[in-house]
């Protein structure tokens, strides 16, 4: 890393280490959800932009983590470090099942064969009052008197994601990453040069599941509650605009796109009802316009990083 | 006939007969999905809007037709032809400059479209719930199989589904324009070059499934009450649909739908409190055995 990057980086975690100081409970609040929802679109790009899979229906593995760490917290006597792993956990157990039975079809069938298993669980979830609380979902969830406070809660939304967005950085970094990244370019010459395809799809889609776990078990921290919407296939679409705003093929895209997203939804809800027509505009004009999202055209202009070229099939 | 009726018992035959008219609405909306998918690529997520705006238009022509049946065949003619024509706009005025782009910006596309079609018609019709009235003609039961009591307005759409199959057959298989649209679907540019306008191929072909979609909203809405969100489930279902039935292939879109809608009512007869499973579940064992579909896609 270089050490102007490493300055600005420093810099950038001061500020949000302070923000607590400084700005009222709320918006401490939305800070802890921007960084969850960050997360969660930083782990669909690693999969998406990163892998090409076509992950349409991510947010499962998001409501699989936070309804594992939640019936872990609510059903079992076991402290609650091991829900806060265990929800991830079994979010990753559920990304190496659905690739498995979805990984030998190709991006258009296989994004639809993982939504009808995404429906499968939404509506399992949505119905399965006794379990699950049903389409009430399950509020009052009791966490750990150490993370009650909306600051604690922060500080802990904010260590993880640190550590997660850290560790993903890595992931892409490595050989394994860089494969990856091969396989999303020409398949086929990827299968030549010795690359197992089906066995690094299969461990993005385990990661990406790991990583959106652990955003789903964060929600639960932050705001004490899980509910079947959580798993509905609308919100696998929102974090697609969270991507796609931000710019696919940049790092920290998704997570500037879910800030926007965020702060754009708290602040137009104030107004309006129409927040949907005001995103679906928003959509429109980047899809024409920004093609490459916020980052990806501000890498261009200053050819500061690098950008990939224009994304092929 | 008494013999059906003395081995399946009367509730789990009017429950396939529900199941049937679910598949109808289905399968029309699907078609148009499959239609747009085949064709042009496009995984169209404001279909199910479209549906929805066909619905609540329906609503607004019989208030203005009154409730007669005068109504209800003004709704069946106009209400898709409004969708026809706001596709048609969104088709020339977005989406014909992007198919040279990768299909997730189109899925993109239309999911924006989704969203403002949703706060549109909260718009214009605001949230509460809207009811069309059955036409006269239609209301009333027909006594099926030894007495059992069936609403003839189902009946009604009993036909239908295979009226608008056939058409579609025809239109697809026996007319210049579906020809065309077929090869065009196999290989733009070669139709392209021998001197066919494709992008305005692309564009019938859009406005004629999104037609589809809206005639289903249409027929559906006497049956169900008229609501924000109805266009939620719809579209999954139908793209569930499509994908079990084979990409772009009309009698797969129909085999689809009736999985779809038989599982459905019959989950519910078997499971009340997980009957919405089933349905999902068909498709997930569907796709587990044959990846692409039951029947030949045309992809």
């Amino acid at each position: 890393m270089r050490k102007k990057t490493l300055l600005w980086l420093s810099a950038g975690i001061i500020v949000l280490l302070l923000f607590p100081t400084f700005l009222p409970r709320f918006y401490v609040y939305l800070a802890s959800i921007i960084l969850l929802y960050g997360l969660l679109a930083t782990s669909l790009n690693l999969v998406l932009g990163y892998g090409g899979i076509f992950q349409f229906h991510h947010c499962v593995f998001y409501g699989v983590g936070a309804y594992g760490t939640t019936l872990m917290l609510t059903k079992t006597g076991l402290p609650a470090v091991f829900a806060f792993f265990a929800g991830p956990l079994v979010s990753a157990a559920f990304g190496l099942i659905m690739g498995i039975i979805c990984i030998r079809l190709s991006k258009l069938y296989f994004g639809m064969l993982q939504i009808s298993l995404g429906s499968l669980v939404w509506a399992i979830v949505y119905r399965w009052y006794s379990f699950t609380g049903g389409d009430d979902g399950i509020h009052g969830i009791p966490i750990p008197e150490m993370l009650s406070s909306p600051n604690s809660a922060y500080y802990y939304t904010l260590t993880v994601t640190i550590v997660c967005l850290f560790v993903m950085r890595k992931i892409i970094n490595s050989p394994f990453g860089s494969a990856l990244q091969g396989i999303r370019d020409n398949p086929v010459r990827s299968e030549m040069i010795g690359i197992n395809v089906r066995r690094h799809q299969l461990l993005a889609l385990v990661v990406a599941g790991f990583f959106a776990g652990v955003a789903g078990s964060l929600f639960v921290v932050v705001d004490n509650t899980v509910f079947p919407d959580m798993l509905f296939w609308t919100l696998s679409l929102e974090i697609f605009i969270m991507c796609l705003l931000g710019g696919w093929f940049t790092f920290l895209g998704p997570m500037l796109g879910a800030a926007i997203i965020i702060a754009l939804r708290t602040f137009v809800s104030t107004y309006t009802v129409y927040w949907a027509l005001v995103l679906g505009i928003i959509m429109m004009l980047v899809i024409f316009f920004l093609p490459n999202g916020i980052l990806g055209y501000v890498e261009e202009k200053f050819k500061k990083g690098f950008i990939e070229p224009e994304i092929k099939e | 006939m008494d013999f059906i009726y003395s081995i399946i018992p009367a509730g789990v035959l009017s429950q396939v007969f529900v199941g049937l008219s679910r598949t109808t609405i289905l399968f029309i909306v699907a078609s148009g999905l499959s239609l747009i998918l085949g064709v042009l690529r496009i995984p169209n997520v404001a279909h199910g809007s479209l549906y929805m705006i066909g619905a609540f238009t329906a609503f607004t022509v019989t208030k203005i037709f009154g409730s007669g049946s005068a109504g209800f065949w003004m709704a069946l003619i106009i209400a898709p032809l409004v969708v026809a024509f706001i596709s048609l706009i969104a088709e020339r005025g977005m989406f014909q400059f992007l198919y040279e782009r990768e299909h997730l910006m189109l899925l993109l596309l239309t999911f924006a479209f989704s969203l403002v079609f949703g706060d549109l018609v909260k718009l214009v019709w605001g949230g509460e719930y809207k009811s069309v009235p059955v036409p006269h003609i239609f209301q009333g039961f027909v006594p099926l199989f030894g007495g059992l009591p069936f609403p003839l307005y189902n009946l009604f759409l009993l036909v239908a589904g295979p009226v608008v199959a056939i058409l579609l057959w025809l239109l697809t298989n026996k007319t210049k324009i579906g020809k065309i649209a077929r090869a065009a679907a196999v290989d733009r540019e070669m139709v392209g070059a021998v001197g066919i306008n494709v992008s305005w191929v692309f564009a019938t072909v859009f406005v004629i499934g999104c037609y589809l979609a809206g005639l289903g909203g249409v027929l559906v809405a006497p049956t169900v009450s008229v609501t924000l969100g109805m266009d939620h489930n719809l579209i999954i279902e139908a793209f569930l649909i499509v994908i079990m039935g084979g990409l772009g292939n009309i009698w797969g879109a129909l085999l689809g739908a009736l999985i779809f809608g038989l599982t459905q009512s019959m989950g519910i007869l078997i499971w009340p409190q997980f009957g919405i499973i089933f349905p999902y579940l068909a498709v997930v064992i569907v796709l587990l055995f044959r990846p692409t579909g039951l029947l030949k896609s045309t992809w």
